[in-house]
Formats: structure tokens, C-alpha cells, sequence
């Protein structure tokens, strides 16, 4: 049989449950082989927002919920063994690991060997005009006023690195995803950086675990078509793989959710381009044999990951402000609800056509058609008879003035509109843009470094 | 041949990259696969997002998953840096599929 490596993903985004980790470390202390408890917090954009925050404030700058993640199962995992590694440190990897030091001598338990991976931030190494000669399609980086923020993805080579150096818990900022679980699984089974099909398992079963409840059961319910029961417990994922990259996903006993056949498939396929060739920086992941098999209740073996050599080059996502979105909404509710919300649209659109006429904007009337139109709005389809209709208008602009207007006239429905508009809620959102750059490898400076207990 | 839904012989969900969308469609009966193969084409997935106006719709096939997976390029109206929509990340859209009505032989 040999030995087996336990991976629990207690997390697949920045805002997701903090309670989910419990569950998985109760599960892993009771599993024979080493285990390691994985936090995947960091969407594109995330980053860039944490860097503003440091900006800021430079003691800040990670996952804002790191506490909340680390702080009930700290003791536990340092007691049983169970090595932590997450993506939590964002644009502060080092202030992450000194907050998680703090909390451990808070607890009184022994002081964890915590490793920082660092090197993914390009700014400083290359500059807006070298990213924007490596920017892939777009032209967002050509006109850029100012980065916010310019990451690669960095790889598991530092997180093994990181393991093999004895970590406890090892903090990072970007690296993809998958790398959480590939790093420990290289690290436990000393695979070679060029066993291409054992980094491609090894990524597979990173790619299942990195949006944690998405596995088992989370996003999939269809209530009388697909069923998940104890949605609102549902366990988060656990994966047991061998030397040889068999993997089989699991959740915890006890919990709610649902592990089978569809639910993982549904997961495999997620955010894929295309299946015979899923980039990441050790490898390249063709699924095209993948195959999945019920072994038991909520358990799935998952086979047939090939892999192919490393790409040249590495991923990089720079985000550049954007200006701000403004939203403002208002109700309208009983008889001809429709009429009236159709009247307060066609007032502020004919207001603006005049007074503003170059403010682009659109109109959603939200439990009519708000979701699966486009840009154009809501009001080139017809209504139906809903009784409950909240107006949405939305618009963008460099400033925060840029889109006062919309608001405004949105908000003055309520004494000069159609009878009976009731709740005006409005808000003005900074916005983030991104864009992919495809960077050469000799770019790309990993470095891990170890935060020793404080003498 | 009968006309069924879509929701009641495949699973979808959504997945975004900027302004491109995949969706995962996974047949609930495997047994199902060739007939879904054959109903569901390029064609008419363009088709049902043509008010979001696809650069591109490319389908991947994994027949051992009884699996597809569409990818439509320029479908997010710009995606959830830039469009004005309440659903930038285009999640909502497997659903959009999945009401669709395909020609397809029973398979039971």
C-alpha cells in the first residue's frame, strides 16, 4: 500500500468559513502518515487590495482574516503535527508569519518554526513598460497611470524547500494554487522536478482542493435535482494520495456535504481553459485521461492525471487602478410595481440624457432582469408582472464625480419620481484592474526564510 | 428524438478568466454522453449566449469524464474588473445554459 500523504483545504477563498479547518484537523490527527492543512485566500484581486493596505499600513497587508483562520486550530496542529500552509500573507508574508508567532506565544504553545516564501512581487524588478511589452492580448498596461500591484505565480518549489527546512507552517503571497498541496507532496515523497506525471497528480489534487467546499457539495445544490445534504455543515475536503499520485477525495465524518462523482467532476473542470493543457509553473496538467470512481460514501478516486514539461515562462497578474463603480438602487412594490419602476428608469435616463450626457450607464430591475442581459439594460425586454421590482443603475468613471450624477438622480426619485419609491441604497466602489504578463523564469527569485522562535 | 432541458441531463457550473467564461458540463448519466455530444454543439451554445455576443466558443470533450468543457471568449462585458453588471464573474451563467432545450435521443 504504502505510505499515504493527508491534505485537508480548509479554504478556497479570502472571505471564506473560518470554522471550517476544525473538522479537517480532527480528521488529520487521527491520520497515519504526514499531514498538512492547506488555505488557498488569494483571488486575483485580493492581492492587490492587501497591497494597498500595507501601503498604508506596513504591518498590515495579509489576509485580514488570518486570526480568525489560524487562531482555533493553532495548538491542535502544532500538538499532532499538522503543517500548515497558506497563501495568506498575501503582500505581507513576513507580517503574517510574525501576527501567527504572535498568536502562538498568546496561546502558550511551543513556538512554531514558521518559513516565509517571498519573490513573486515584480515591482521593483521589472517596470511598467517591461510589463507592458510581456502583457498577454490586452493593452491595459500601455496607458497605466500607476501599478498597484504586479505578482507571479510562483511555484511549490519554495513551499518544499520551506517543508524540507523543518517549517511548521509555511506562509506565502501568490503562487497558484494547486502548488499548496503539490510543495508538501513533493516534500513528503521526494518527487523529482521533472516526474512530469507525479507533479501533474500532485496538481490535480491541489486543483481539487483549492476552493475547498467546492469539492463536496458547496456550490452544486439544485434543490430536487441535485441534492446536498447538511449544506449548511458541509465538510470540507480532504485528500489522501500515494507515492505514485493516486488520489482520493474525502471530507471529514460527521459532516454534511457530498463527495461522488459529479460533484468532483464539476470541480475539475472548474476555471479550466483548455483540459490538456493546464499551466502552472512546475508543470503542464493534461486531464484528458482523467478518470473518477465511487470507493465508498463520499469518497472518490480520481486517476490518470499525465504531465508535461514545465512552461518557459511564468504568469504574472498586475492590477492598475481603475476608477470607481457607483451603484444606487430603489424599490418599488404592489400594484403596477413594474409601471412605476419602468416610469423612475425612463425618468432618470431622459434627466441624464440632457443634463449628463456622456455618463454611460446601465439599468437592471432586479427580480425581473438584473443578471443575464448585458450592458444594455434591462429596459430593451419586457417586464412581466412582478410585484417586488428593485431598480438597479450602475456606472463607472475615473472619479468618484464622474458617477455623483447617476446617484443623485437616483436618489431624488424619492420625492420627485413615480409614486411609492422606497429604499434607496447607494455607494461608490474604488475598482482594480487586471492584466496577465507572461514572464521569463530568470525573473522569478523564490527566496524562504525562517522565523526562529523570539529569543 | 424528444426536446428535454438541459438541466435534466446535464450538471454545469461556471468558471471566469477576465472576460472569458468556462462553463463545465458534466452529463448526470454517463450513458448520456454520445447523445449530449450530438445536441449540444458549438453552434447552439453560441446561440444561447448571443445577446453577450462570443468572440469565440471552442468545446473540449472528455469522454471518459462524460464531460465538456465550453470556453466563450468576450462573454462578461469586460468581467468583474470593468462590467457594470451585478454578475461581473459571470457564475450565474451555468444556469443560463441549463434552461436551454435540447433535440435528443432518450437514453433510457
Amino acid at each position: 500500500m504504502g505510505q499515504r500523504v493527508y491534505i485537508g483545504g480548509a479554504a478556497g477563498f479570502a472571505g471564506d468559513r473560518t470554522d471550517a479547518a476544525g473538522p479537517l484537523v480532527e480528521a488529520l490527527s487521527k491520520a497515519d502518515g504526514p499531514r498538512f492543512l492547506m488555505f488557498e485566500t488569494l483571488a486575483e484581486r485580493t492581492l492587490a487590495l492587501s497591497q494597498l493596505e500595507r501601503r498604508r499600513d506596513p504591518a498590515r497587508g495579509y489576509n485580514p482574516a488570518l486570526e480568525r483562520f489560524i487562531t482555533p486550530i493553532l495548538k491542535r496542529c502544532l500538538t499532532a503535527n499538522i503543517r500548515i500552509v497558506g497563501n495568506f500573507g498575501a503582500a505581507n508574508p513576513k507580517a503574517a508569519a510574525l501576527r501567527i508567532q504572535a498568536i502562538a506565544h498568546e496561546q502558550g504553545v511551543r513556538p512554531p518554526r514558521i518559513a516565509v516564501v517571498e519573490g513573486d512581487d515584480l515591482t521593483g524588478v521589472l517596470s511598467v513598460q517591461e510589463l507592458a511589452a510581456r502583457e498577454t492580448g490586452g493593452v491595459l498596461l500601455r496607458t497605466a497611470r500607476e501599478i498597484v500591484a504586479a505578482n507571479l505565480y510562483l511555484g511549490a518549489q519554495p513551499i518544499a524547500e520551506a517543508l524540507d527546512q523543518g517549517a511548521d507552517i509555511v506562509v506565502t503571497g501568490r503562487v497558484v494554487d494547486s502548488a499548496l498541496a503539490l510543495g508538501p507532496l513533493v516534500h513528503a515523497f521526494h518527487w523529482r522536478w521533472d516526474d512530469w506525471d507525479k507533479l501533474a497528480a500532485g496538481t490535480l489534487a491541489g486543483h481539487l482542493l483549492e476552493c475547498g467546499a467546492q469539492v463536496t457539495g458547496g456550490y452544486f445544490a439544485d434543490p430536487g435535482v441535485k441534492d446536498v445534504p447538511g449544506l449548511a455543515e458541509a465538510g470540507y475536503p480532504l485528500a489522501e494520495i500515494d507515492a505514485n499520485g493516486g488520489i482520493v477525495i474525502g471530507k471529514p465524518a460527521g459532516t454534511g456535504g457530498r463527495v461522488d462523482r459529479q460533484t468532483v467532476i464539476e470541480q475539475i473542470l472548474y476555471e479550466i481553459h483548455d483540459p490538456a493543457a493546464y499551466l502552472v509553473p512546475d508543470v503542464v496538467l493534461d486531464l484528458s485521461d482523467v478518470t473518477v470512481e465511487e470507493t465508498g460514501r463520499d469518497r472518490v478516486r480520481v486517476s490518470g492525471a499525465r504531465g508535461h514539461p514545465a512552461p518557459e515562462t511564468l504568469k504574472a497578474t498586475v492590477c492598475v487602478d481603475a476608477g470607481v463603480l457607483g451603484e444606487a438602487e430603489i424599490s418599488y412594490a404592489g400594484p403596477n410595481a413594474v409601471g412605476r419602476a419602468r416610469l423612475a428608469a425612463e425618468v432618470v435616463r431622459d434627466r441624464l440624457a440632457t443634463r449628463a450626457p456622456d455618463l454611460q450607464f446601465r439599468v437592471d430591475a432586479i427580480g425581473v432582469a438584473s443578471i443575464f442581459g448585458n450592458d444594455g439594460g434591462a429596459l430593451q425586454r419586457p417586464w412581466g408582472d412582478a410585484s417586488d421590482v428593485r431598480l438597479r443603475f450602475s456606472a463607472r468613471g475615473a472619479k468618484p464625480e464622474d458617477v455623483r450624477m447617476l446617484l443623485d438622480e437616483v436618489e431624488a426619485l424619492y420625492c420627485a419620481g413615480p409614486a411609492g419609491g422606497a429604499g434607496v441604497r447607494r455607494h461608490v466602489t474604488p475598482r482594480l484592474a487586471s492584466a496577465s504578463c507572461l514572464i521569463e523564469r530568470k525573473f522569478a527569485r523564490p527566496r524562504v526564510s525562517m522565523i526562529e522562535a523570539p529569543a | 428524438m424528444s426536446k428535454v432541458r438541459l438541466r435534466d441531463v446535464v450538471n454545469a457550473r461556471a468558471g471566469d478568466k477576465g472576460n472569458r467564461l468556462n462553463l463545465a458540463v458534466v452529463c448526470r448519466d454517463p450513458q448520456s454522453y454520445a447523445a449530449v455530444a450530438r445536441a449540444l454543439t458549438v453552434e447552439m451554445v453560441a446561440a444561447i449566449f448571443v445577446s453577450r455576443r462570443p468572440a469565440k466558443v471552442v468545446r473540449y470533450d472528455l469522454p471518459k469524464l462524460a464531460a465538456f468543457n465550453f470556453v466563450l471568449d468576450d462573454v462578461l462585458e469586460g468581467g468583474v474588473n470593468s462590467s457594470l453588471g451585478l454578475d461581473g464573474h459571470g457564475k450565474s451563467l451555468s444556469f443560463l445554459l441549463l434552461d436551454a432545450e435540447v433535440e435528443i435521443a432518450a437514453t433510457k
